[in-house]
């Protein structure tokens, strides 16, 4: 696998920032050259894109136009519409006392930014961010993860072709070159990927004082309440699609557990044994509909996280695997212990925990007793019952009665709190991330409170506090010397 | 400055009390107190009352700890936290409002909102050179957004952190918001903790211990620091107005101990005599013939900072260039108005924040040679430029990166809650005042609705490549393709 020369990292750097400093990616033309730019490398290597998410991760074409290629498209039509709009400066109310004074607030690049990105949805996830830094004016660097390879390679070799090699530069390399990239010095930081390393990149982010946006994990519960059987068949073929139609399972905002009433579950498993077997087939691994286990690392995660004896006994459908083709089929497990490995990490993988509760409304509490998610998905049609999900949990975001679809939205932040992670981004959300958005105050030279100076009195203390209560009135009288202090004269 | 204060018990405040705080703050954030409107209404109008009631207090302690003015005490402290209370008021109804977001063909049918939700539990970390302001105008925030707060005021300001403590006790809910005094034992113990969010005021040292507390939780934060803030004096001109101007956001802030505080001058060599001489006049006018005695100006805040502003001014590249004060008392800890000239690039002054009544004056041949000077330091949190040509202004504003920018005056955006105030590089990390506040203390929910309806095959496995034709055409929005991909006509 290629690997990035960081003995010139340094001056390569330097060089980018020379590049920022000539104001190059601040107008518009570069910037909507660059996301154009990004348009065409989607829709002519389209073909390139999907062989390479077939070798890395065995990616059904469909998943890979639906989570990858046609949200990028999107996106970045998004962004070239919105282009103009965002980099306009916004006036700001002056209040009434700040006579012949103008504010604004003008967005402006940071400068030069690092973008790191996981194995997962290896084109979603590195130019989502990509598009905003872009769009915002910066320049940037990409690291795409080494777990895989294809994609980093179409990255690294293909794209540059497309883009500014000056702005833009894409760095392939291993954990090395990861932690050589983090102790530079950056303007801005975007991780996604695993809270262990999350932690780190914060940590290494600190000497710089650079700020980061950290795009995390976490269990991502869905709660599900008695439903009649036609929206039942529909929740659950949501709950499947997000869990073992995505990435296999190895999507940070994919179900990772269901909770379900206790009186549900028997007929509840049975449903899902049908709906599965209609989704892939009674010989899964020969459907082509599934994405396979990303490494032998996480296959034999994966695999230790099922032999727990307990774990074992509880599964009720599924659970073979084959090493060779790191492949693992739909597994469904029925009430594993609650300290279970399985239970207490994020899965991360097509395995789907069941737990079973004596209420609903007791996800609630169990929810809550457990780390911040990205997402919550809530499928019932109980007003009340949503409402207190809503209030009464946190999360990055909720959805209520489907799963995943908020990743599509251009008018939603995407991002995760506590430990699912830091700041969020998706449309102008994207743009913001990588902007400061700068004060600025213009005043003209003919108003000024001759109270403003010193050497105070109470007099002018008086004028002040009329002032600061728009009173014009009292400023009135003080000036024309009819209203006296109220302060020790 | 002879005070009597009543020897307080000494409790420590280690691990275990901090571990204890916080926990007894989650639970009082889990009963949902906190998030209430009225709940926020009450603690905020508490803390109106608060700044009224306590007026002379507060300025008394101001004085024991700052010499400050009974005026900056009245108007920069009280004025601007009334203010900031009055706004959070008379807004939060709008801004606890979900705000609708836009769905769209892909997420058909659904309708979206943006949720603003509390954080949590909040620690607080502020300043002593405004140790009022810089506490209560963060917890205002954190209030506004429904969060539980430990706000940590400044022990080199002690009499307004005593002070503090004393009055959130005795206005606001206790079990919610708490102050806790104490200096580096005691603000490691809480950063020990696992927060929400911590918001920090003050340098770029402690601000990266702070930072690197808060990475080992992943908590997100908020960092007011500092900067060399520049200010760029064009010639042509209204000089009278522009000095005034620059000397009350000088030394009439604080004796220019304040993070907005001009830190130095650009200006030319042939302007420059005539900026010195209108300085002069204006100080004179202003603060009177004894300056280093003049009862409006602060003091020194200790006598580590007397030390420190001592030695920038005793650095040999530095003494003999002082055309204006100098004059100091270490028993008073007073350093009077001092202005200097063309401070050599590589001496102490001009390589960190002055942070005092220092102000030096650096000349060039041309006015467009500032843009180099100031972008080869760090980013400040403000840029001040004194001009009327419009291309130099426009030139000015574009390209000198600060957290904020103010033309033809200084520090006033710190009074505007329309605008966000905050750093960018070295000065700091995100921002607040007015809705910002709010923003800055809430986390931004994405909540999608979706009905049961509007299901299609076409999203599930097992995938085809019509569903692939039929999901590229959807996504790609145009109802010809959806035409074509369900009737055959298109490429897979």
């Amino acid at each position: 696998m290629a690997r990035y020369d960081v003995k010139t990292l340094g001056s390569d750097l330097e060089d980018m920032r020379d590049y920022f400093r000539s104001g190059k990616t601040k107008d518009w033309e570069w910037r909507n050259a660059q996301l154009k730019g990004l348009l065409s490398f989607l829709k002519q290597n389209e073909a390139q894109i999907f062989q390479a998410l077939k070798d890395d991760l065995g990616k059904p074409q469909v998943e890979a136009y639906r989570d990858e290629i046609g949200t990028l498209v999107k996106s970045v039509r998004f962004a070239v519409k919105e282009l103009k709009g965002w980099m306009s400066s916004k006036g700001a109310k002056m209040p009434k006392v700040a006579l012949l004074t103008s504010g604004e607030v003008v967005p402006e690049p940071l400068g030069l930014v690092l973008i790191i990105s996981s194995w997962n949805f290896p084109f979603g996830v590195s130019l989502e961010p990509l598009i905003g830094a872009i769009a915002a004016g910066n320049t940037m660097v990409l690291k795409p993860s080494e777990l895989a390879p294809a994609c980093a390679s179409v990255l690294a070799n293909v794209l540059p072709t497309y883009l500014d090699k000056k702005g833009v530069r894409i760095i392939q390399g291993g954990p090395e070159v990861g932690e050589k990239l983090l102790q530079q010095k950056w303007d801005k930081i975007f991780f996604t990927g695993s809270v262990r390393v999350g932690k780190l990149v914060m940590a290494a982010a600190v000497e710089h004082l650079t700020p980061v946006v950290l795009e995390l994990g976490g269990k991502c519960p869905a709660v599900l309440d008695s439903l009649a059987p036609w929206p039942m068949k529909v929740a659950i073929n949501r709950i499947l699609v997000s869990k073992f139609g995505t990435c296999g399972g190895q999507a940070c905002i994919a179900v990772d557990y269901v909770l379900v009433e206790k009186r549900l579950a028997s007929s509840l498993v049975e449903l899902i044994k049908v709906l599965v077997k209609d989704m892939f087939g009674e010989k899964p691994r020969e459907s082509n509909s599934l994405t396979r286990i990303i490494s032998k690392q996480h296959f034999s995660r994966l695999k230790s996280l099922l032999n727990d004896p307990e774990v074992k006994a509880s599964v009720v459908y599924g659970g073979s695997m084959d090493e060779e083709h790191l492949f693992i089929e739909p597994t469904i497990i029925l009430d594993p212990p609650l300290n279970s490995q399985i239970m207490t990490e994020e899965v991360f993988g097509p395995l789907l925990p069941i737990i079973t509760l004596e209420k609903i409304e007791d996800s609630i509490n169990f929810i809550n007793a457990r780390p911040k998610p990205l997402a919550l998905y809530a499928f019932t049609k109980n007003q009340s019952f949503s409402k207190r999900i809503l209030s009464e949990t946190s999360s990055g975001s909720v959805v209520f009665n489907d799963a995943n679809i908020q990743y599509c939205a251009d008018t939603l932040p995407f991002g995760g709190i506590g430990e699912s992670g830091i700041g969020s981004y998706h449309g102008k959300y994207s743009f913001d991330t990588f902007s400061h958005y700068k004060a600025i105050l213009r005043r003209s030279y003919f108003t000024d409170f001759w109270y403003r100076f010193p050497p105070w009195n109470y007099r002018k203390l008086l004028l002040f506090e009329a002032t600061y209560h728009f009173d014009y009135i009292t400023l009135l009288l003080v000036i024309l010397g009819l209203k006296r202090s109220r302060y020790r004269c | 400055m002879a005070t009597t204060i009543d020897e307080k018990e000494v409790t420590v405040f280690g691990e275990e009390e901090a571990k204890q705080l916080v926990n007894e703050l989650r639970v009082a954030y889990d009963s949902g107190r906190t998030r209430s409107y009225s709940w926020r209404v009450t603690q905020l109008k508490n803390i109106l009352r608060m700044c009224d009631d306590s007026e002379k207090e507060v300025v008394e302690a101001l004085h024991m700890d700052l010499a400050k003015p009974e005026l900056e005490s009245t108007l920069y402290e009280l004025g601007m936290i009334k203010n900031a209370c009055k706004v959070a008021l008379k807004e939060l109804k709008n801004w606890i409002r979900p705000e609708k977001a836009k769905t769209s063909l892909t997420t058909f049918p659904s309708s979206a909102e943006i949720v603003s939700e509390p954080f949590g539990v909040i620690l607080i970390i502020s300043a002593w050179n405004y140790p009022f302001l810089l506490s209560i105008d963060p917890v205002i925030g954190a209030i506004a957004a429904g969060n539980a707060v430990v706000l940590k005021p400044s022990e080199l300001a002690p009499a307004s952190s005593t002070l503090l403590a004393k009055l959130f006790a005795q206005y606001l809910d206790t079990s919610s918001i708490k102050v806790v005094e104490g200096a580096v034992s005691e603000t490691s113990a809480l950063l020990e903790q696992k927060w929400d969010k911590i918001m920090y005021t003050g340098n770029g040292r402690v601000g990266r211990i702070v930072m690197a507390a808060a990475a080992k939780h992943l908590t997100p934060v908020i960092m007011e620091l500092g900067g060399k803030c520049p200010v760029v004096v064009d010639s042509d001109i209204n000089l009278q107005v522009a000095v005034r101007r620059l000397i009350v956001g000088k030394w009439g802030c604080n004796n220019g101990q304040a993070c907005v505080s001009p830190d130095y001058i650009l200006i030319t060599k042939d302007y420059a005599p005539k900026l010195v001489d209108a300085l002069k006049t204006e100080l004179d006018k202003f603060y009177g013939k004894n300056q280093l005695e003049s009862k409006d100006l602060s003091s020194i805040v200790n006598s580590n900072h007397f030390a420190r502003l001592s030695k920038l001014l005793d650095d040999e590249k530095v003494s003999g260039k002082i055309i204006h004060g100098g004059e100091k008392d270490k028993e008073k800890l007073r350093i009077a108005p001092t202005i200097l000239m063309d401070v050599p690039r590589d001496s102490l002054m001009m390589n960190e924040e002055i942070f005092g009544p220092l102000l030096p004056i650096l000349t060039l041949n041309n006015i467009d040679e500032s843009f180099d000077v100031i972008n080869s330091g760090t980013k400040p949190l403000a840029a001040y430029i004194f001009t009327n040509n419009k291309k130099l202004k426009e030139k000015f504003v574009m390209s000198v990166s600060a957290g904020g920018i103010v033309v033809n005056d200084t520090t006033i955006h710190l009074a505007v809650h329309t605008v966000p105030f905050g750093g960018v590089g070295e000065s700091g990390m995100g921002s607040y005042h007015g809705k910002f506040s709010f923003d800055a203390f809430s986390h931004k929910k994405a909540v999608v609705y979706r009905s049961f309806t509007g299901d299609a095959a076409l999203r599930y496995p097992p995938y085809t490549g019509f569903k692939l034709r039929m999901m590229k055409a959807l996504m790609g929005g145009s109802f010809l393709a959806i035409l074509r991909a369900l009737f055959g006509g298109s490429k897979p």
